[in-house]
């Protein structure tokens, strides 16, 4: 299956690129999909306390992925609050 | 009422989406950018949001709000891109018939807003930049 890969902020920046197609086996989790994602792009600085989100939505990362998900790997979020 | 935006935003235009006359009390909260943060002089800001899920989260706070609160009348407005020194990024207006509620409320829905929705924060500061809210100091080389 395929998926889309989505990277913001300083992960973009660390990628070097904001988004990326990835074929997988049936089935993959986030966190599989997560130390598939650290061997190709070796300064990204994904903790595996990192948020997921899969079609905009937060998942857990043990949530199976299914073909054609929109996977983000979510930065620390600051806002725009003082 | 929620959106995300380029643009400068207005807090009146954002305040009047909340007024009716059933609600006594109207709170407008603005965030804006500061020029000094952790020792450094910022010279500008830029802010990026992955838009349809922050819109989405955003839209969740908004039905929090209500559940909690009872609370119909919120409008939040959040500015993305470059922002400079004193500029408005965000934008909480909260009404309700009595104040206690609007002020939980909207202390509620900023504290959310730090929390769950996708939308970072960069200071471009004089030698360097930084995401903000992250563990490790993100400070890299000079901004080019």
């Amino acid at each position: 299956m395929k998926v889309t890969v989505r990277f913001f902020a300083l992960y973009r920046e660390r990628a070097g690129v904001s988004q990326t197609e990835i074929e997988l086996p049936e089935g993959t989790t986030p966190e599989e999909l997560l130390i598939r994602l650290r061997s190709i792009y070796t300064s990204l600085p994904l903790s595996d306390s990192v948020l997921i989100a899969v079609n905009s939505e937060y998942v857990l990362p043990e949530a199976p992925l299914h073909e054609g998900d929109e996977v983000a790997f979510i930065p620390p979020v600051s806002g725009g609050v003082a | 009422m929620i959106y995300i935006t380029s643009e400068p935003l207005n807090p009146q235009e954002v305040t009047n989406m909340v007024c009716k006359n059933t609600n006594g009390a109207v709170i407008t909260f603005l965030g804006t950018t500061r020029d000094f943060s952790e020792g450094r002089d910022v010279l500008y800001l830029e802010y990026e949001a992955y838009q349809p899920m922050a819109e989405n989260m955003l839209a969740q706070i908004v039905e929090e709000v209500r559940e909690k609160w009872g609370i119909e009348d919120i409008a939040i407005a959040h500015r993305v891109g470059k922002l400079k020194i004193g500029e408005i990024s965000l934008v909480v207006a909260m009404a309700s018939p009595h104040r206690k509620e609007a002020f939980e409320a909207s202390q509620y829905a900023m504290d959310r807003i730090k929390t769950i929705v996708p939308i970072w924060k960069k200071e471009v500061f004089q030698g360097g930049e930084a995401w903000i809210g992250d563990q490790e100091d993100e400070a890299t080389a000079p901004a080019h």
